[in-house]
């Protein structure tokens, strides 16, 4: 039991480190905290749904932004803009920080029509999901092990 | 036409036999000709010109091969042709007659020499070795046969006479011999030089015709290059008459043109410039060019780039001048009009920069004054926090030490958030942002509401008097929010520096003022002078210049005294001239001064009357008729002394009253009959709540229930502000004051669950707001956009709506507008006139509610595009920054949940 509780504690702390990290390095603010703020009893897989529907939101976005900016001529620039500022919305609702900060640049790139620095954009806000994906997936994974190891998952107070 | 044509073509081959110097096409191309002067009888001016051998540089081994390869070349040499079988024949015409004339002097020579034979009588017997003329010809033989015969009868007569002394006659004879042989010699010498002669003039003949075929050279150059040049060119004497003159495009006659000036020939612009410029080249003596701009009948307009050189004989004496003109009016054209592009160019490139500079300019202090508004925004937010936790406070049991402090505490964050309403008022007034609403006000309701917020509140022995004139219109529009807030400020302005006597409001219609200038006023505008009066300290006369400057007081110890932002005034001025008026003081120290300002505004009709009277009455004026209310030109307040406010925390506590404040009647307030000292204001506004329900500041100008027994009016909430300016101010911007919150929770418990929509399209936002809103213990239903949203506030009655701005098919600013245009007019045409497709199920209930005002909340992505000012001009009443957290949605709930 002991060693139970240290396992435990162990993986506790790692989480913490991993969640701290996050934060740390600019991938989640505190919006990512109202999230996990939500998240109870009733709805303990609340912020994992949310999160996988922004990553499913954020595939589809950039599939379809990448369609639009790969013509290579009369890029429709407003269904971009569109596609940007769902996905803005979105990444600034779940906390996802640099998925968000690149698509304000995005949008940026997207308000004087440059072609050039969209699909630099889009490359950028791929790499960050996908990259934000499989941080969280592990955070994801750290916590499911803690409840599988009968712990609690641990409060962390970002600040 | 066609017979003219005909003979000057005629006319024209004449020219072409005699001379070559003229291009033979030169009648074919006009219908008049144009006067090339014919050269056989003007052989002598062609001399003097001399243009040919003077001008030429033709290269004579090129031109031939020009000539040979060009049309014009071809006929050029045809024409040559001609021109030098002519001259042959003409050679040898001149040569006989040469040789007539020489046989003619032989023949006389002949007649001489028999004459002196006859004369001296010559002996029949002539010495054979006597040289004679030429044997071959017959013709002399025969006149010498004929001769010797009649020389032998008359010596034979002259001897029969003269016989006398043969020596004397013999030496005579000798020397008659002598003379005789002599004169032969003569003759003969004669006919050997006559041959001679002939023979030169055989020898001559070839030099000439090297020089004639020279001249016809650099004719045939010149015609080469000239024949399509559009050239003119021309002698004329020193008189200005033209001798001769060459046109490509001839349009005149050679009679019309010769021995005429150009002022003789043409009328128009630019004929006497160029006859003046051509004497000023013949008197100076130097060659010369100007373009001249001709505007004549004959040929339109036309510009000329000419050439006038002055032209000497070998005296060197000036005999008239040679002149060139070549027709430039395309160029001329072309280049005007590069000029002038360049210049608009220039003059483009100009504004633009001056437009890049404006819009940076302006860019800049509207980034700013964004900045300030937010900043001012986030500082009052907490600060209003702080201030209403201090109210609170002071409602506990306190001992007086505490009290006093709390009191400092309370005034101070007061005069803070006053200083940020004002600097925000400002800075919108100033960045333009802020926008004039018309709505239809009582004038004399303003001035009574005004005094009796400013009687509750009033500390000091003071009479507060309004007075308006009969003849100002009962119903008037304008921006009355604006004008409330004007009188408010100088009301409270001159209560502060009045300590005993009177302050009061007088209205009056004045004619319009000399300034109103060209602004278009259409006869319902009347121009309503309003005078803020006080028996107060007055105002000396060097502080007034810069009374209206924004922090500026009338002295250091004023704004030591008495406090206060020294931006009021700033504001009142700005505001009164955005209306269009004009705001001035006149004061004398110790006696009083008097705020003035005058305002256009438009006349209600009668008409609409009857529609919008809700928006600016009192339900109090139909319910329970005051008949003297909105015709009452004379008003009087007298302040509560000692009564409710024993300080002045609970008065400047009412500042932070949210703009959906709860409101307190009026009717107690006016009437004294608050009379429980205890009964703070904070407690009279609850007790008020139960029938107050909330209401905007703004939404006294928008609209009422009219038959809303039970709804407040914007009269009511002004007697609860001491300060109503800054309220209004706060209307637009959230404000929550925890004391509400407080009220909220107890109230919340006695209504049945609120209805709450979310108008937003990104599902994720969704997600997480649903989510929030269970864990605060509300549920909400769901629009994706604007015309969702509009249907679902059309069936179903909600209690607040939380609007995302930026959505596809319709935006939250639209929607916003289309429902509160629903909301005053009682129908969805505007928005079914803006393509919604409104579902008319229910739409009894919609009419219904077309009274109330719904809470319209805003989520902002803190864009430019989605700005606060935006969300507020659309009529939202508030909003909340995204991403949306718990707690901004939990205060935005315990704002409009009650």
């Amino acid at each position: 039991l002991h060693a139970m509780n240290t396992v435990v504690a162990q993986l506790q702390r790692r989480f913490q480190d991993y969640l701290v990290s996050l934060y740390q390095q600019g991938f989640l603010d505190n919006q990512f905290t109202e999230l996990r703020k939500l998240q109870d009893e009733g709805t303990p897989d609340f912020v994992a749904e949310v999160v996988s529907l922004f990553f499913d939101d954020c595939s589809k976005l950039i599939n379809s932004m990448s369609r639009s900016l790969e013509r290579p001529e009369n890029v429709d620039f407003k269904q971009v803009d569109s596609g940007v500022h769902q996905l803005k919305g979105s990444s600034s609702s779940v906390g996802a920080r640099r998925v968000k900060n690149v698509c304000i640049s995005f949008k940026e790139c997207c308000d004087v029509q440059n072609r050039e620095g969209c699909l630099r954009c889009l490359q950028q806000v791929d790499y960050e999901y996908k990259m934000l994906k499989t941080k969280l997936q592990d955070l994801f994974n750290l916590e499911q092990q803690i409840v599988q190891a009968g712990g609690a998952i641990p409060q962390v107070n970002i600040n | 036409m066609v017979c003219e044509m005909e003979t000057d073509q005629i006319e024209e081959m004449d020219v072409e036999v005699l001379s070559s110097m003229w291009p033979d096409d030169v009648g074919t191309q006009a219908d008049n000709q144009f006067n090339v002067e014919k050269p056989a009888g003007d052989s002598d001016t062609l001399k003097e010109v001399d243009i040919a051998e003077k001008r030429t540089m033709a290269d004579l081994k090129r031109l031939p091969e020009l000539l040979n390869t060009t049309d014009q070349g071809s006929s050029q040499l045809t024409n040559l042709v001609r021109q030098w079988e002519y001259m042959q024949d003409h050679a040898v015409r001149l040569l006989r007659e040469e040789l007539k004339i020489l046989t003619r002097q032989r023949e006389e020579a002949e007649a001489k020499e028999l004459k002196i034979i006859e004369e001296h009588n010559f002996e029949t017997e002539e010495p054979e070795n006597v040289p004679v003329l030429d044997e071959t010809s017959h013709l002399f033989r025969r006149f010498r046969q004929k001769k010797r015969d009649e020389l032998v009868d008359s010596k034979r007569v002259v001897i029969d006479e003269e016989f006398d002394t043969v020596a004397y006659w013999k030496q005579k004879a000798l020397s008659l011999e002598k003379m005789l042989e002599a004169s032969t010699e003569r003759e003969r010498r004669l006919i050997e030089k006559l041959n001679e002669s002939l023979k030169t003039m055989e020898s001559h003949s070839a030099p000439v015709e090297e020089l004639t075929q020279n001249l016809k050279r650099a004719e045939g150059f010149l015609h080469f290059i000239l024949q399509n040049a559009p050239i003119v060119m021309g002698h004329q004497d020193k008189d200005l008459r033209y001798l001769f003159i060459y046109n490509k495009f001839p349009s005149l006659r050679e009679q019309d043109i010769l021995g005429k000036t150009d002022v003789e020939i043409f009328h128009g612009g630019g004929v006497k410039e160029s006859e003046d410029f051509k004497r000023e080249v013949l008197e100076k003596g130097k060659a010369s060019k100007r373009e001249i701009t001709f505007e004549t009948e004959l040929f339109g307009s036309k510009t000329f780039l000419i050439y006038v050189e002055p032209v000497y004989n070998k005296a060197r004496e000036k005999i008239g001048i040679n002149y060139m003109g070549m027709e430039v009016t395309d160029q001329v054209r072309k280049r005007e009009k590069m000029a002038k592009l360049r210049e608009d160019n220039a003059v483009r490139k100009a504004m633009e920069s001056e437009l890049t500079k404006t819009i940076h300019i302006t860019e800049e202090t509207m980034r700013a004054k964004q900045m300030l508004a937010t900043m001012s925004h986030e500082i009052r937010s907490p600060l209003s926090g702080v201030v209403g936790m201090a109210e609170i406070l002071s409602t506990t049991k306190l001992d007086k030490e505490q009290r006093q402090l709390l009191n400092v505490m309370i005034s101070s964050g007061d005069l803070v958030l006053q200083l940020i309403n004002d600097i925000l008022d400002l800075s919108k007034v100033e960045s333009g942002v802020m926008k004039l609403e018309a709505t239809k006000f009582r004038p004399r309701e303003v001035v009574k509401h005004v005094l009796q917020t400013a009687a509750a509140s009033l500390k000091k022995d003071l009479t507060l008097e309004g007075n308006i004139a009969d003849e100002v219109p009962i119903l008037v529009v304008g921006d009355v929010l604006r004008i409330r807030q004007i009188l408010t400020n100088l009301i409270s302005n001159a209560i502060k520096f009045t300590h005993r006597g009177k302050v009061g409001i007088k209205l009056k219609v004045i004619s319009e003022p000399s300034f109103a200038g060209d602004k278009e006023q259409n006869e319902t505008s009347v121009w309503i002078c309003c005078d803020v009066y006080d028996t107060g300290i007055g105002i000396p006369e060097n502080a007034l210049p810069c009374l209206f400057k924004k922090y500026m007081q009338a002295s250091a110890d004023h704004a030591r005294k008495y406090g206060g932002t020294g931006l009021g005034l700033a504001i009142c001025k700005q505001l009164v001239e955005l209306m269009g008026g004009q705001l001035t003081v006149t004061s004398q120290v110790n006696l009083g001064s008097t705020f003035t300002f005058i305002l256009p505004y438009k006349v209600a009709t009668s008409d609409d009357h009857s529609d919008d009277q809700d928006e600016f009455s009192d339900m109090v004026d139909h319910h329970q008729p005051e008949p003297d209310d909105t015709t009452e030109g004379y008003f009087q307040f007298k302040a509560l002394l000692g009564s409710i406010y024993s300080n002045g925390g609970p008065v400047m506590g009412s500042n932070f009253l949210p703009h959906k404040a709860m409101l307190t009647s009026p009717i107690k307030l006016i009437n004294g009959s608050v009379a429980d000292p205890s009964n703070s204001s904070g407690q009279s506004q609850t007790v008020q709540v139960e029938n107050g329900g909330y209401m905007d500041e703004s939404e006294s100008a928008h609209q009422y229930g009219n038959g809303n027994g039970h709804r407040c009016s914007s009269k009511e909430s002004e007697s609860c502000s001491s300060s109503q300016a800054s309220s209004e101010m706060e209307s637009e911007l959230t404000v929550s004051s925890p004391r509400e919150e407080e009220k909220t929770e107890t109230e919340v418990k006695e209504t049945s669950q609120p209805k709450i929509l979310l108008v937003e399209d990104n599902k994720i936002n969704i997600m997480v707001a649903k989510s929030m809103m269970k864990q605060l213990g509300y549920t909400m239903d769901i629009a994706n956009n604007g015309v969702e949203a509009i249907n679902a506030v059309k069936d179903t009655s909600y209690d607040l709506v939380l609007m995302d701005v930026c959505m596809p098919v319709m935006d939250g600013l639209k929607a916003t507008r289309l429902i509160r245009s629903f909301e005053e007019s009682g129908n969805w045409d505007a928005a079914i006139e803006a393509g919604v497709d409104i579902k008319t199920s229910e739409s009894e209930q919609g009419c219904e509610r077309s009274t109330d005002r719904l809470p319209i909340v805003a989520m902002t992505a803190n864009t430019l595009a989605e700005s606060s000012e935006e969300c507020y001009a659309n009529g939202m009443d508030s909003f909340i920054s995204k991403p949306v957290t718990l707690q901004k949605l939990k205060e935005c709930l315990q704002q409009y949940l009650q």
